[in-house]
């Protein structure tokens, strides 16, 4: 049943879209990122209008005083599981609003966030990339706090949730729930 | 702006479907029609004009950029043009070609853009898909040109960066024929298109008298008949050089508006193309001397740049004191010039026509939000300050921050912070 959901969220996340007092240039990129060029509704990714039904979150901008109260609520908002892509160099780390005295250093100063993608102002397609990166880690992780619940003494032990997933799923596998414990009770060393 | 109406108050934004940006209108209505309005803009107020100030001149160029992603090139044209000036530098005739053939460009991405999300706040989202797709052509070509597809960076203090190819020249035409059957295909049918006509004629009408009483820019001033366009009445870069009409209207609606902005598009193709076939052979800068040399002969002087950006005219005063940095800037938008004109046409029009209408004046929010001062007194609010209260108030801000340096008019000790500075990075 939980890949079955991890399925379905992989495969259609909508974003929520908000400036929090970027220059546009990471804006007109972002929503070009859904424009017939580069399309990226053919991932089933939409443009959704309020947070309640939005799964990712791609903010820009250095962040103002203003907008941060508002970020947070926009945050808070979004239904879990929820991801937060900070979308530019001054999203990612004020960029050259930095020391500005209006201006935060970041998404990350005021939300947790889950993807940092650079660039002044980022590509559509790095965009692009970053979304799908993002949704295959979340995935991985989703499955991985699964596993840590039904078998939480992998988690006692100290090995990290990470290296407890199977690293590459056997093709022939059979689909049940059985199948990513087993590999969990010898976890493969992971050269770092 | 804030006078007392009666009714229900409506709040829009700051986050909202039809804005792209951070803005809050409160919207007081009787049944379905506005009778007031008032706007809270400065959700995107970053300190651009206070950060600036510790900057050279070079530096100062891309912090600039960065004030709107749009009309990013009109932003950096307008303080070179006002830094040259003050250096009494005479810019190349290749340099002020590329500059011109950018801006150009740059007119056409933003008013497709525009194209786009006005389709989009109709409800038309075919419009903005089609208008989006077709503006990805002057994207590459900028792309091609500068490395870059939104901050250009072309600009530097006495000319340009990047030099433009034949290969490019010949890029751009090709590109231009491409862009030139999509632009008649729009000026054909936006204007008579059913859906188009029903949510634009006659909605959101500012009328001559309206227009020059507040001092309407650009687009919206030329659909109300008034023919202001700075490339025209104080031409800069190659403006001179190069055939084009000013793109009037009287009809003062929204209708008027996509047609003058359709038709400029028409007209800056017409630029493009003069500019790519007759660009003269020469240098790229003004003067060989390294950028350091340059700022080292800013004089104590003050100067006012002019510039048509794609929303109106852009006006940069810049106060030099003799050191390497300025000693103020201050930035005055098209948009902001046209805020007031999107408050009166708002008062007797429908709710539901409220993003169109906001969305008509092509609005930057991230260009407007600078602190305002009103100096007669006779709009007062709890937020408005005149002159002396706003000293009173900056002088106490600094005096309750120990830590924050007071920003001083004294040359020597700026020279020695702006050494310093440099250090750190």
């Amino acid at each position: 049943m939980g890949r079955i959901i991890d399925w379905a969220r992989n495969r259609s996340p909508w974003i929520l879209h908000l400036n929090c007092g970027s220059c546009n240039g990471c804006d007109i990129e972002t929503i070009d990122a859904l424009m017939p060029r580069y399309d990226i509704e053919r991932f089933g990714i939409q443009q959704k209008d309020t947070p309640r039904h939005a799964d990712i979150l791609v903010a820009t901008g250095p962040v103002t005083e203003q907008m941060a109260p508002r970020l947070k609520r926009v945050y808070e908002q979004m239904p879990e599981p929820k991801l937060v892509i900070a979308a530019g160099s001054c999203a990612s780390t004020g960029g050259v609003f930095y020391d500005c005295y209006n201006c935060r250093e970041g998404i990350d100063d005021v939300i947790p966030v889950d993807m940092y993608i650079p660039g002044c102002p980022t590509s559509p397609e790095a965009l692009i990339d970053g979304i799908v990166k993002l949704l295959a880690e979340s995935g991985k992780e989703a499955q991985a706090e699964r596993l840590a619940e039904k078998k939480p003494e992998i988690v006692e032990e100290g090995t990290p949730i990470d290296e407890a997933v199977p690293k590459e799923p056997d093709a022939d596998r059979t689909e049940t729930d059985d199948a990513p414990q087993e590999g969990a009770d010898e976890p493969e060393p992971v050269e770092v | 702006m804030s006078e007392k109406a009666s009714g229900t108050e409506i709040p829009v934004g700051p986050q909202h479907p039809s804005l792209k940006e951070p803005a809050n209108f409160t919207l007081t209505v009787d049944g379905e029609v506005i009778t007031g309005a008032q706007m809270k803009l400065s959700y995107n107020h970053r300190g651009i004009e206070q950060a600036v100030l510790s900057k050279s001149y070079i530096e100062a160029i891309y912090l600039l950029e960065r004030i709107c992603g749009i009309c990013s090139h009109a932003h950096t044209s307008a303080f070179t043009q006002g830094v040259e000036e003050l250096l009494d530098l005479e810019v190349p005739p290749r340099a002020r070609y590329i500059r011109t053939l950018i801006g150009e460009l740059e007119r056409i991405h933003s008013h497709m853009l525009w194209l786009g999300v006005a389709g989009h706040e109709i409800g038309f989202d075919t419009l903005w898909q089609y208008a989006w797709r077709d503006r990805e052509i002057v994207m590459d070509l900028l792309e091609e040109i500068t490395g870059n597809r939104v901050h250009y960076s072309i600009n530097t203090i006495g000319g340009v960066r990047e030099d433009l190819t034949d290969e490019h020249c010949e890029t751009i035409l090709e590109g231009m024929d491409d862009l030139a059957e999509r632009i008649d295909f729009y000026q054909e049918t936006v204007p008579n298109e059913e859906t188009v006509r029903m949510r634009c004629e006659d909605v959101g009408v500012v009328p001559e008298d309206l227009a020059r009483e507040y001092c309407a820019v650009g687009a919206v001033g030329r659909a109300s008949g008034v023919p202001t366009d700075v490339r025209k009445d104080a031409p800069y870069a190659a403006y001179d050089d190069v055939d084009f009409d000013v793109i009037t209207d009287d009809r003062g609606d929204l209708l008027a508006r996509t047609v003058v902005r359709i038709g400029e598009i028409a007209q800056a193709i017409r630029i493009i193309r003069q500019v790519a076939k007759r660009i003269p052979e020469g240098d790229l800068k003004a003067s060989a001397k390294p950028p350091q040399a340059l700022l080292a002969q800013v004089p104590e002087d003050d100067v006012v740049s002019r510039y048509e950006a794609p929303r109106g005219e852009l006006i940069h005063y810049v106060r030099a004191d003799g050191t390497d940095t300025p000693a103020r800037v201050h930035i005055r938008v098209p948009t902001l010039a046209n805020w007031p004109t999107v408050v009166e046409s708002l008062k007797g029009s429908y709710i539901a026509d409220t993003p169109i209408v906001v969305a008509g004046i092509d609005p930057c929010i991230s260009c407007t939000s600078r602190i305002g001062v009103e100096t007669d007194g006779n709009h007062g609010g709890e937020n408005a300050f005149d002159l002396d209260e706003l000293r009173e108030y900056g002088i106490e801000w600094y005096d309750d921050r120990s830590d924050v340096e007071r920003p001083s008019l004294d040359g020597d000790e700026r020279t020695v912070s702006g050494g310093t500075r440099g250090d750190r990075a």
